[in-house]
Formats: C-alpha cells, sequence, structure tokens
C-alpha cells in the first residue's frame, strides 16, 4: 500500500496578499473620502482651535505668500545707474533700489527675488489681504458643514414629513403635494436666490433657505415612493385592524422602513448643498463677507491669477475633494443599504 | 397624450405665476422704489405724486396684475442704473448666450454620447475607467473652480486662448467647456446606462446568435435603443445651460445675459434683474416643456407613464 501522504499546510490565518487583494481599490478610495470627510468634519467643529491664524485679519506685509513648497523665484539683473526704457526686466538701477546687496557694483550682476517663496507660518499661502488661506479654508468648512447641517435638518423633515403624508394618504392628496413638488423641481432657484439677495440683501438666513427649497422635494420624492411600497405590506394592514392610530402608522411603523433611504438620500444632498452654497458664494449671493465660504474664497483670487494662482485654487480643491469624497461615500452607502436605489443614477 | 400636455402646461404655467409671484413680492420686500427716486428734498406732494404715477397708492393685487400685464408685453421698465429699457438691454445681449450655450450643448453631446458608447461596450477597459472619472469629476467639480482654473492654465500660463471676453472661435473654447461640463458627465452617465440595458436585451442576444457583426449590433441595434434615455434628459440640460450660463458668463466676462444678471446683483438694479430671471425662467421652462412634449409625442412609453 502505497502511503499517500496528504501533507498541507494549516491555512494561515493571516496572509499578507489576501490580505491586499481583499482590500480591494474601491475600499481604498472609500478609506480616503471616509478619512477626508472626517477631516473636514473634525476642522470644521474644532475651527478656533486648530486654525492657525485669525481667518479675518491679514497681515499686509505678508500678502500674497505662495504655499510653503513653492520656492522664491528669482533672476539675474545687470545693477546700473539707471534702466534704459523697456529694459527694466533686465536691468536694476542701484539709486532707486530699497535694498541691494552690498557687493552689488555697477555693471555686475545681482540675483534679484521676484516672488517671495512659501513660509511655514502659512502652510497654503496667504492671499491678497495677507490673510492665511488654510485658516480660512478650516473656518469655511465650518461654515459648509454648519449650512448643511441646518439644511438638511429643516428640509430634510419637511421632505420626509410630506413624503410620509403624500405616500400614506394617496389620491388627492398625493396628487396635489407631488404636483408642488414637480414646481419646486421647475423653479430655478440660483435665479430666485439672486432675486432674494438684491431685495433683501445677503445672509446666513436667505442662503439657507433657498437650500431648504431646493432640497426639501428631494426627500419628499423619494420617501413618498418608498411608503407607496411600504404601505401594502401586511404588517401596516394588521396595524390598521388592530387599531392603530394614522399618526402612529406614519411614525411607528412606515418612518422606520424609510430611515435607510432618508439617509441615503441625505448623503448625497449634502454634496449637492455644498456645491449650490459654493456656487451662491462665489456668485456673491451666499453668506455675506467677511465669513470666509469657500465658493467666495474662489472668487476673491479671480483677479490675482497671474501672480498668485493659488488664492483662486486651494479653496477650489477643498469643494472638490469634499464633494468627491461626499459622493463616493454616497454611492457606497447606497449599494450598502439600500439595493434598489442602485438603478436611481 | 393630450392630458399629458395640459398637466406639463399647467405645471409650466403655475411654476412661472410663483416666479413672478417672488419676484414682485421681493420687489415690495425691497423697500420702496420712490427712495430710489426722489432725492431727500422732495416734498411730500412730489412723493404721493410719484406714488400715484408707480401705480403705489392701489392695493397690492392690482399692482400685482399691472406687474403682470406689463410682464406679459415684455415691458420690465427702465433699468435704474443706466435708465435704458430692460427687455431692449436683455435682448441685446441674447445672442451672446444663445451662441455659448449652442457650443456648450454640442460640446456636450460630442463628448458625452461617444464616451459613454465607448465605455458601453468596453467594460472595465481604459476608456470606461476614463468615463468614470470624467463622470465623478464632473457632480463634483464646481463649474465655477474648473473655469477660473482652465484661465490659470490655458490663458495665463499657456496663451493658447484669451482668458475672457467674445472675440474669435477660440474665446469659445473655455465657456464652452465650462457650461458644458456637468452636461457631458450627465450623458455620458445616462448613454453608458442606457447602451448596458440595450446591449442587454433578448433582440440583441438573437442578433448575436444570429452571426450578425459586433459593429452591426453596436450602430444598428444597441444604439437606435440607446439614444432615447439622452434625449429625454435634454430639457433638463437646457434648463441647466440657462441657469449655469450666469456662472460661466462670469467667470469669462462672456457679455450675456448671465453677466448681466451678475452685474445687475452687484449693482442692486432690481428692475434689471426683475426682468432677467423672468425672461430665464421663461427660456428654461419653455424649453424643457417643449422637449417634454416632443419626446412624449415620439416616444408612446412616456406618455402614457
Amino acid at each position: 500500500m502505497a502511503d499517500t501522504v496528504l501533507a498541507t499546510r494549516p491555512p494561515s490565518t493571516f496572509s499578507p496578499t489576501v490580505w491586499v487583494r481583499k482590500l480591494r481599490r474601491r475600499h481604498v478610495v472609500l478609506g480616503i473620502s471616509v478619512f477626508l470627510l472626517l477631516l473636514v468634519f473634525g476642522t470644521g467643529i474644532l475651527a478656533p482651535l486648530i486654525a492657525p491664524h485669525n481667518p479675518h485679519r491679514g497681515n499686509l506685509a505678508d500678502q500674497k505668500l505662495p504655499p510653503v513648497w513653492i520656492g522664491e523665484r528669482t533672476t539675474t539683473k545687470t545693477v546700473v545707474e539707471f534702466p534704459e526704457p523697456g529694459l527694466s526686466h533686465r536691468q536694476i538701477s542701484i539709486s532707486r533700489a530699497q535694498r541691494i546687496d552690498p557687493n552689488a557694483v555697477l555693471g555686475g550682476e545681482v540675483a534679484v527675488v521676484l516672488r517671495e517663496g512659501g513660509e511655514s507660518r502659512y502652510l497654503l499661502g496667504t492671499d491678497d489681504l495677507g490673510r492665511d488661506i488654510l485658516s480660512r479654508i478650516i473656518y469655511g468648512a465650518r461654515i459648509s458643514l454648519i449650512i448643511a447641517v441646518v439644511t438638511l435638518g429643516i428640509g430634510g423633515a419637511i421632505g420626509t414629513g410630506l413624503g410620509l403624508i403624500a405616500g400614506y394618504f394617496g389620491k388627492l392628496v398625493d396628487e396635489l403635494l407631488m404636483r408642488i413638488v414637480d414646481i419646486f423641481l421647475a423653479l430655478p432657484l440660483v435665479l430666485v436666490a439672486l432675486v432674494l439677495v438684491v431685495a433683501v440683501g445677503q445672509s446666513f438666513f436667505i442662503t439657507t433657505m433657498v437650500l431648504v427649497l431646493f432640497i426639501w422635494v428631494r426627500f419628499a420624492r423619494q420617501i413618498r415612493g418608498e411608503v407607496l411600497q411600504l404601505k401594502t405590506m401586511d404588517y401596516v394592514s394588521l396595524a390598521k385592524v388592530a387599531g392603530a392610530s394614522t399618526p402612529r402608522i406614519m411614525f411607528i411603523h412606515l418612518f422606520p422602513g424609510v430611515i435607510n433611504t432618508l439617509i441615503v438620500v441625505a448623503t448625497l444632498q449634502v454634496s449637492i448643498v455644498i456645491l449650490v452654497e459654493s456656487t451662491l458664494s462665489f456668485l456673491g449671493a451666499g453668506v455675506p463677507p467677511p465669513t470666509p465660504a469657500w465658493g467666495s474664497m474662489v472668487a476673491d483670487g479671480r483677479d490675482f491669477l497671474a501672480d498668485a494662482w493659488w488664492i483662486s485654487t486651494m479653496p477650489g480643491v477643498a469643494i472638490l475633494l469634499t464633494v468627491l469624497s461626499l459622493n463616493l461615500f454616497g454611492d457606497w452607502l447606497r449599494d450598502r443599504l439600500d439595493p434598489k436605489l442602485r438603478q436611481l443614477n | 397624450m393630450q392630458k399629458f400636455i395640459l398637466r406639463r402646461l399647467l405645471i409650466t404655467v403655475v411654476t412661472l405665476i410663483l416666479v413672478s409671484l417672488i419676484v414682485f413680492v421681493m420687489a415690495r420686500a425691497s423697500g420702496d422704489p420712490r427712495t430710489l427716486l426722489l432725492d431727500d428734498y422732495a416734498s411730500t406732494e412730489m412723493w404721493d405724486e410719484l406714488g400715484v404715477e408707480l401705480g403705489l397708492d392701489r392695493p397690492l393685487y392690482v399692482q400685482y396684475a399691472i406687474f403682470l400685464g406689463d410682464a406679459l408685453l415684455l415691458d420690465f421698465g427702465d433699468s435704474v442704473i443706466d435708465n435704458q429699457p430692460v427687455t431692449a438691454t436683455i435682448l441685446d445681449r441674447l445672442p451672446a448666450t444663445l451662441q455659448l450655450g449652442t457650443a456648450a450643448f454640442v460640446f456636450s453631446l460630442a463628448i458625452g454620447i461617444p464616451l459613454g458608447i465607448l465605455s458601453s461596450i468596453r467594460r472595465d477597459s481604459l476608456w470606461d475607467q476614463v468615463g468614470k472619472m470624467v463622470a465623478l469629476l464632473g457632480q463634483s467639480m464646481p463649474p465655477f473652480w474648473l473655469g477660473i482654473m482652465m484661465i490659470f492654465f490655458f490663458a495665463v500660463m499657456l496663451g493658447w486662448v484669451p482668458p475672457s471676453g467674445r472675440y474669435d472661435w477660440n474665446s469659445f473654447v473655455l465657456p464652452a467647456i465650462t457650461l458644458g461640463w456637468f452636461t457631458v458627465a450627465a450623458n455620458m452617465r445616462i448613454v453608458r446606462s442606457a447602451m448596458l440595458d440595450s446591449l442587454d436585451t433578448e433582440y440583441i442576444k438573437l442578433a448575436r446568435a444570429k452571426g450578425v457583426s459586433e459593429t452591426q449590433i453596436i450602430w444598428k441595434h444597441a444604439l437606435k435603443n440607446a439614444v432615447i434615455p439622452p434625449l429625454t434628459f435634454m430639457g433638463i440640460t437646457l434648463g441647466t445651460l440657462v441657469t449655469g450660463s450666469i456662472v460661466a458668463e462670469t467667470v469669462f466676462a462672456w457679455p450675456g445675459i448671465g453677466l448681466l444678471a451678475f452685474d445687475a446683483l452687484r449693482q442692486s438694479d432690481y428692475s434689471l434683474l426683475q426682468g432677467i430671471v423672468i425672461f430665464f425662467a421663461v427660456m428654461y421652462l419653455g424649453t424643457s416643456l417643449l422637449v417634454d412634449i416632443l419626446y412624449a409625442y415620439l416616444d408612446p412609453r412616456i406618455r402614457y407613464s
């Protein structure tokens, strides 16, 4: 009898290769986006504690300093008594220079700083008023966060409530509410926001109100659709037979069934709220200055693109990364919590 | 069909009335227009006289009716800033806005549809990855920032195109991309999912089984059915182009109605702004109504749903 030895190694409980393979690309991307979201959330809440500078007060001596990783830009110029007309880019006047190397001699070459390099005090540079861009972005995160929470709180509550009512009562109530939803979806809200701002001025209240008008319909539609399916379930009929009151059925029996949908819709709407809010503040119709909103910071840097591109770039990167992370996270959440919603997009 | 058109028409009209009501109420909320027109030394008689002239002595609903009547006759009064008739100023700026909108629309179709087709027929290929990237960035990048970044790279650093204004064909490039960017992503996603659905149908499987070439399957069989969803989306696309033009024109100092709206905002010129808002609202709602009716006509499935 041939001895067949079936010697197999016991399966390893930890194998780096399997582990790495399991950690698929999607999870890495998801991890990064969750990390970024926590970062935005954290900095927003802790803004006064972690912002290195006052976001409102600038130091005029530190105007338009580039981010820390950018070195100074120099050029060599010939030292002359008086520069010839049109040659000022190659010649420097010894008599008019504010500060000049003591070793410089007439006719010699000297290095001239065209733009100062970044300083570690200002990690992302400063704007045209010498304000620290990083601190302003941190405070801007706070504003975006507050607006997102307030709008989604109010808009989500209104939308969910009306969605529950429309879905549960159906018929005429549903028809009426859904037509109102259609009207709000057709309303050009950026235009409405401009009208409100010119009429009564920029304010936090106006911005959040416009965003609430924008957002509640999306909740109402989604929740209503969900309730239409849920209310045909046996347990709802049984609750009715058992004599449960209408509010009880709506809030105790139907509402828990739509919570997943609610979370998914809310996550995806946050990104829209942040985008619309930044657009409004870019146009000068958002939260009024000097509050550092990301959109208005981008607008502030428009005139300085040629010599200080970072003023517009940095807050835009903040918007992009936040919204990108929210979208990635929201998509993942949708797939996990609510397979039915997958086909929506 | 008639019921569908009637319902859509009703929604459009009610929305327009709502917009006009908001504009009207806000005009009254913004304060008495006489404070702008009269100086501090005006007598009470002058004050009252102007009130009668402007119709401020009548009840609010009569004032609203007058306002609505004027709006229907395209009369929005004169701009507070330059005393020019608002309607004339808007019509003067209309060609620039229409040109830019058309360019952006063509751009979004020319990039979005081929990219959508490519990423659906070569799933998980490089094209699909590019497409996913475009879709994600289109959803996540604020258009005003994209525009500014493109000005920095292509106008300031490389000097290929002018940074702003409306001159030769090359001044169209950046504004059209900025305005159409979001729509490229939307078109691409819709075409991709429509193509995937279409490629998954029984008749495609039958065509494959019969030995029809892959090229024919894609171009003749699948694509025909995949163009309907993006076309129905076109109403929304045109709508976003109208409001998006405010941002794009502001970024590129494009002399259209969007920039006019921004200027009116900065100068608090309410009469100009209300004209623009109503004009834009009519354009926005009108195009989406037209497109919806057109597609209900072309595709019976929409009519009956």
